[in-house]
């Protein structure tokens, strides 16, 4: 068990240094990074409390300790993806709406090459 | 597009140059008088060139937008450029031009906010794939439900739509697959729509893009957005009606 706790300490360091070179090289945005780096510290926290792994443990119910620890990282994934999720959905109805409106001004510039400017009426 | 501000017709087309300039030109042969807008969702193509060279006017998508979004540009433009009648006919030479004035007639005489251009309001002989057959009994069964009357052909794309409509489709629009949705959006707001019997031609190019997996996914898309769609309207049942 305590390898299996040093192993996940060592991943949510792993994850906490690379979300903060990636905020730090402009790959991710400091806003979209927040999630991440409470993850990190909740894994990192979790892995080296064994008071809280076994409490957390006897409050649900479950004989294996680290099996906590995995059920705990994947509600969390699973919300940082459906947050995801939320904001590709945002990014691609702006997305659509841009090129929308690119299209469209791109048709009135070139009807107004074209035929003059529209009149008010028209 | 200097013409009539009452009716536009527009045509959704990706890469169509086999049957684009047919289209358009048939549709000046109808209606001499009515402008033509086909909206180009990134052709990669000759379809642009081959929309202008016929007469029409185009709108070029910068970006593949799919079905929904392409049609929604055009009730945009149509919107901003004051039309009161948009009829959206395919760019695949399937539906038949000398129906368009039937169905701005309907919308005109009847005040329906929508009619369909359908091959099955009447039994003409239409006839379509087995599979696609199925999908159409089964949302035909589920619209009956949802719309409380029955619908025909509700995959039909040959449609036409007041203003009222335009405003409402500006704004909200199905990105994909728009067709039963977009009967769903308007039901829920309490518009009227009505259908007109027309023929269907054979595609004169391409093929279907809802062919073996992707009709899997169209059903399970469509049945979704109905779902969505109920449940979205009837929250908002209880707000007063909004001003459209």
């Amino acid at each position: 068990m305590s390898r299996l706790l040093l192993f996940t300490s060592a991943i949510s360091i792993l994850l906490f240094l690379v979300v903060l070179f990636s905020v730090r090289r402009s790959q991710i945005r400091a806003e979209y990074s927040v999630g991440w780096l409470i993850a990190s510290v909740a894994l990192f926290a979790l892995s080296r409390s064994s008071w809280l792994l076994d409490r957390s443990a006897r409050f649900l119910h479950i004989d294996q300790p680290p099996v906590v620890l995995l059920l705990g990282l994947f509600f969390v994934f699973l919300l940082l993806f459906f947050w995801a999720s939320i904001l590709i959905s945002r990014l691609r109805d702006d997305t659509v709406a841009l090129v929308q409106r690119i299209a469209i001004l791109e048709y009135h510039i070139n009807h107004s090459i074209q035929y003059g400017p529209r009149s008010k009426e028209t | 597009m200097n013409g009539s501000r009452s009716l536009l017709v527009i045509v959704p087309a990706l890469n169509e140059a086999g049957a684009i300039a047919g289209v358009v030109e048939s549709i000046h042969r109808e209606l001499p008088h009515v402008p033509v807008l086909v909206i180009d969702d990134c052709s990669t193509d000759a379809t642009v060139e081959l929309a202008k060279k016929a007469g029409a006017d185009v709108v070029s998508l910068p970006r593949h937008l799919g079905l929904g979004g392409c049609v929604q540009t055009g009730y945009k433009l149509a919107y901003e450029l004051g039309f009161d009648y948009v009829v959206r006919v395919d760019g695949d030479g399937q539906h038949d031009a000398r129906d368009i004035p039937r169905i701005y007639a309907r919308l005109v005489e009847s005040g329906a906010h929508m009619v369909i251009g359908s091959r099955f309001v009447e039994q003409n002989g239409q006839r379509t794939t087995p599979m696609r057959g199925i999908g159409i009994a089964l949302f035909r069964l589920l619209l009956r439900v949802v719309l409380g009357k029955p619908v025909h052909d509700p995959t039909s794309g040959f449609v036409g739509v007041n203003r009222t409509a335009l405003q409402v489709f500006s704004r909200t629009f199905p990105l994909e697959y728009p067709e039963i949705e977009a009967l769903v959006v308007l039901q829920r707001r309490r518009f009227r729509f009505e259908e007109v019997p027309c023929r269907m031609h054979p595609r004169r190019t391409g093929r279907s893009t809802i062919t073996g997996f992707r009709s899997i996914y169209y059903l399970i898309h469509v049945l979704l957005g109905i779902v969505v769609n109920v449940l979205k309207y009837d929250a908002r049942s209880n707000r007063p009606p909004e001003n459209v």
